[in-house]
C-alpha cells in the first residue's frame, strides 16, 4: 500500500466540560469520543454503528472539524489537519463534505435548491454564475432530481428529495470523502433504499469514501465494507463486514445484530436483546464499560478495560473473552 | 411518485405573473388583509408626502373666532381651541408621526439586530456583556428611558427618533439573540461550515433571514407604540417642539380637556392614529408571509 488512506483518525477524543455550582468550574468530563481510530481507503466505506449517545455523531464532526477534537490526529489523504487554522483547512474542507440525519433541518428554509447547492461553489469561487447554474443543473441530474426543481423551495420537497439535495450539495466541491451522518434514519424504509443506492452508485462513479454512520446495522450491511461498532465512546469490535455479521464476537455486537429486525415473521431467532440503557458517559462504568448490561460479564471485567485487539486477520475486537492470551 | 407539471405549479405559485400590475393584483388576491394595509398606509404616506395640497389650509393659522369650532364644510374635523384646522393639521401630522413612527422603528431595529446577531452567533464574553447591558436597558420602563434620552438630546424632530430608537434596541436584541441561538445549531449552518464558509457570511446569509419573521412583527407592532411615546414625548415638551403638529400630541393635549366638550379634537387624531398602527400591522402580517418561501405555495 503506497497510497495513505483518504481518511485516517488516530486516538480521536473529545471529552466535554461539565460544569457546576456558581463557578462553573469543571466538575468531570464527558467522555463523547474516548480514543477512535479507523482508517478509511479511496472508493470505500467504513459503516459506524451504535446506539445513540454513543458518540458516532461527535466522531462525524470532529472529522469534519466542525468541532474542536481534544486529542488525537485527523489525517486527510496523509495530511494531518487536525490542528490547522481556518484559513489553511479551507482548501481541505473541498475534500471532505458532510451528509446530516434531519433533511428539514438541513437545507436553510429561505433559499431555493439551486441556491443552496451552488453555495459551496460560490464560498470556492467556482466559475461564475453561469457556469455554476450549469453545474447545479448537472448535479441535480446526477443526484437524480429534475433540473427544473432548482427554483423550488426546500418545504416543497420530500424527505427524500430534501436529502438528494443535500447529496448534491456534498457533491458540489468534488470531495474524495463524504460523511454521512445517519442520512437514511429519518426516512421511510423504501425511500431509505433509494437513497442508499443512488450513494452506492456515486460511490462507484466517482471513487468516493464515505465514513457512514448508522444505527441499523441492516443499513449498513448493504453499503459498508468494513464496520465499526462503537459503545460509549469507544470502537469495541472493527471488522469486515461478512466476518462482522457472521461470526460477531463482541457481545455488543451480538445484541445489536438480535436487534435487526427479520421480515420473516415465520422466522423467530432466539433474540438477546439488551435490557437497560446506555450507562452515563459523564461517569462511564469501571473495568470493561460494557459490563453493566453484558450477559457473559465476569468478575474481572468490572475492574480491567480490555484493549482492542486484532484476534483474527482483520477482525479487532475489545472483549476479555476473545482476548490473545 | 406522481410527475409534477412545474410550469401549472409555478403558475400557481405566482413565478409568470406578468409586470407590476399582475404581480400586485396577484399579492391582492393571496394577500387580501396585506392589501389593505397596503392601501392604507399609502394614504398616509400619500397624506405626509402632499400634504400642501391636501390640508385646504395652513396647519399653524390661529383664529378666535374658530376656537373649539365643531366639524363643519369649512373645518371638515373642526378646529382646537386656538382656532387651528383639525384636518390641516391631521394631514401635516402624518409627516411628523411617520417620520418618528419609521424612523425610530428602523433605527432601533437595525441596531439591535446587529447586537443580538453578534451577541448570539458569537457567544462567549461578547454574549455575555451585550447581555448584562440588555437587560440594565430593559429594566427601565420605556418612556422613562425615552425622557431620559429626549431630555439630554434637547427637543428636535432628530432626537426625538433617537430617543425613541434607543429603548427599542434591548427588546429586538433580545428576540434575535434567542433565535440566532437555535438557528446556529441546525445543520444547515453547520453545513456551511464544513463548506468553509466564513462565520460573517453565515451570520447574513442563513441566520439573518431565518430571523425575519419575529422582527418584522416586533417592528410592526413597535410603530404604534413609537408613535404613542412620541405623544407623551411632546406632551411634557421633549418631543416635536410646538406648535408643529403631530397625531400623538394632539390627541394628548386634548385628551383631558376637551373630550366631552369638543370630542373631535381627541377622536380624529386617534382615528388616524389607529389606522396608521392597523396599516402598518396588517401590511407587516402580510410582508412576514410573502418573505417567507413556505408559505408562497
Amino acid at each position: 500500500m503506497s497510497a495513505p488512506p483518504v481518511l485516517a483518525v488516530d486516538g480521536l477524543e473529545k471529552h466535554y466540560p461539565v460544569r457546576r455550582g456558581v463557578l462553573r468550574r469543571a466538575a468531570g468530563h464527558v467522555r463523547a469520543v474516548d480514543g477512535v481510530s479507523f482508517a478509511i481507503a479511496e472508493g470505500e466505506t467504513l459503516g459506524l454503528v451504535g446506539e445513540s449517545g454513543c458518540g458516532k455523531s461527535t466522531v462525524a464532526r470532529s472529522v469534519l472539524r466542525l468541532i474542536e477534537p481534544s486529542a488525537g490526529t485527523i489525517a486527510l489523504a496523509g495530511t494531518d489537519i487536525t490542528r490547522l487554522g481556518k484559513a489553511a483547512l479551507r482548501p481541505f474542507r473541498r475534500q471532505m463534505q458532510i451528509v446530516f440525519q434531519d433533511p428539514f433541518a438541513s437545507l436553510n428554509p429561505r433559499m431555493s435548491a439551486g441556491d443552496i447547492v451552488a453555495e459551496p461553489l460560490k464560498v470556492h469561487g467556482h466559475g461564475d454564475a453561469r457556469e455554476r447554474d450549469a453545474r447545479v443543473a448537472s448535479l441535480f441530474a446526477q443526484v437524480g432530481l429534475s433540473p427544473a426543481q432548482r427554483a423550488s423551495f426546500p418545504h416543497q420537497f420530500s424527505g427524500g428529495q430534501r436529502q438528494r439535495i443535500c447529496i448534491a450539495r456534498a457533491l458540489a466541491l468534488e470531495p474524495r470523502i463524504i460523511v454521512a451522518d445517519e442520512p437514511v434514519s429519518a426516512l421511510d424504509v423504501s425511500i431509505q433504499a433509494q437513497v442508499i443506492n443512488l450513494l452506492m452508485d456515486l460511490q462507484a462513479e466517482k471513487r468516493l469514501s464515505y465514513l457512514f454512520i448508522a444505527h441499523d446495522l441492516a443499513v449498513v450491511e448493504h453499503i459498508a465494507r468494513r464496520v465499526a461498532v462503537m459503545y460509549l465512546g469507544k470502537i469495541v469490535e472493527y471488522a469486515e463486514k461478512r466476518s462482522l455479521f457472521l461470526a460477531p464476537l463482541h457481545p455488543y455486537t451480538e445484541a445489536l445484530l438480535a436487534a435487526v429486525p427479520v421480515p420473516n415473521p415465520r422466522l423467530r431467532r432466539k433474540k438477546r436483546l439488551l435490557e437497560g440503557d446506555v450507562p452515563s458517559p459523564v461517569n462511564p462504568p469501571s473495568g470493561c464499560a460494557f459490563h453493566t448490561r453484558c450477559p457473559y460479564a465476569e468478575p474481572r471485567c468490572r475492574v480491567d478495560a480490555p484493549r482492542l485487539q486484532e484476534v483474527a486477520p482483520g477482525h479487532w475486537v475489545s472483549c476479555h473473552r476473545h482476548a490473545a492470551e | 411518485m406522481t410527475p409534477v407539471d412545474y410550469d401549472a405549479e409555478l403558475t400557481r405559485a405566482g413565478a409568470n405573473a406578468s409586470g407590476v400590475w399582475g404581480g400586485l393584483l396577484f399579492l391582492a388576491r393571496r394577500q387580501p388583509l396585506g392589501a389593505v394595509g397596503a392601501v392604507i398606509m399609502a394614504l398616509v404616506v400619500f397624506a405626509a408626502l402632499f400634504a400642501d395640497l391636501i390640508a385646504r389650509c395652513d396647519p399653524l393659522a390661529t383664529s378666535a373666532a374658530l376656537s373649539l369650532a365643531p366639524p363643519s364644510a369649512a373645518h371638515w374635523l373642526g378646529a382646537d381651541f386656538l382656532g387651528r384646522d383639525v384636518w390641516a393639521r391631521i394631514v401635516y401630522g402624518a409627516r411628523i408621526s411617520l417620520a418618528v413612527g419609521l424612523g425610530s422603528t428602523a433605527l432601533g431595529s437595525a441596531i439591535g439586530v446587529a447586537i443580538g446577531l453578534a451577541s448570539g452567533y458569537l457567544g462567549g464574553w461578547v454574549d455575555l456583556i451585550v447581555q448584562r447591558v440588555v437587560d440594565i436597558l430593559q429594566a427601565l420602563p420605556l418612556l422613562v428611558l425615552a425622557l431620559v434620552m429626549a431630555a439630554s438630546l434637547g427637543p428636535s424632530l432628530r432626537n426625538t427618533v433617537i430617543a425613541i430608537a434607543i429603548p427599542l434596541i434591548p427588546y429586538v436584541a433580545r428576540v434575535i439573540r434567542a433565535n440566532t441561538l437555535a438557528l446556529r445549531e441546525l445543520p444547515f449552518v453547520e453545513a456551511a461550515k464544513a463548506v468553509g464558509m466564513s462565520e460573517w457570511r453565515i451570520a447574513v446569509r442563513h441566520i439573518l433571514p431565518n430571523t425575519l419573521a419575529p422582527l418584522i412583527v416586533l417592528a410592526t407592532a413597535q410603530l404604534g407604540s413609537a408613535i404613542l411615546t412620541e405623544a407623551s414625548l411632546s406632551f411634557l415638551g421633549l418631543g416635536i417642539p410646538e406648535p408643529h403638529p403631530s397625531w400623538g400630541r394632539m390627541l394628548s393635549e386634548s385628551a383631558a380637556e376637551y373630550v366631552r366638550t369638543a370630542p373631535w379634537l381627541v377622536i380624529f387624531p386617534g382615528i388616524a392614529i389607529s389606522l396608521a398602527v392597523f396599516g402598518t400591522n396588517l401590511l407587516g402580517d402580510a410582508l412576514r408571509d410573502i418573505l417567507d418561501p413556505r408559505q408562497r405555495s
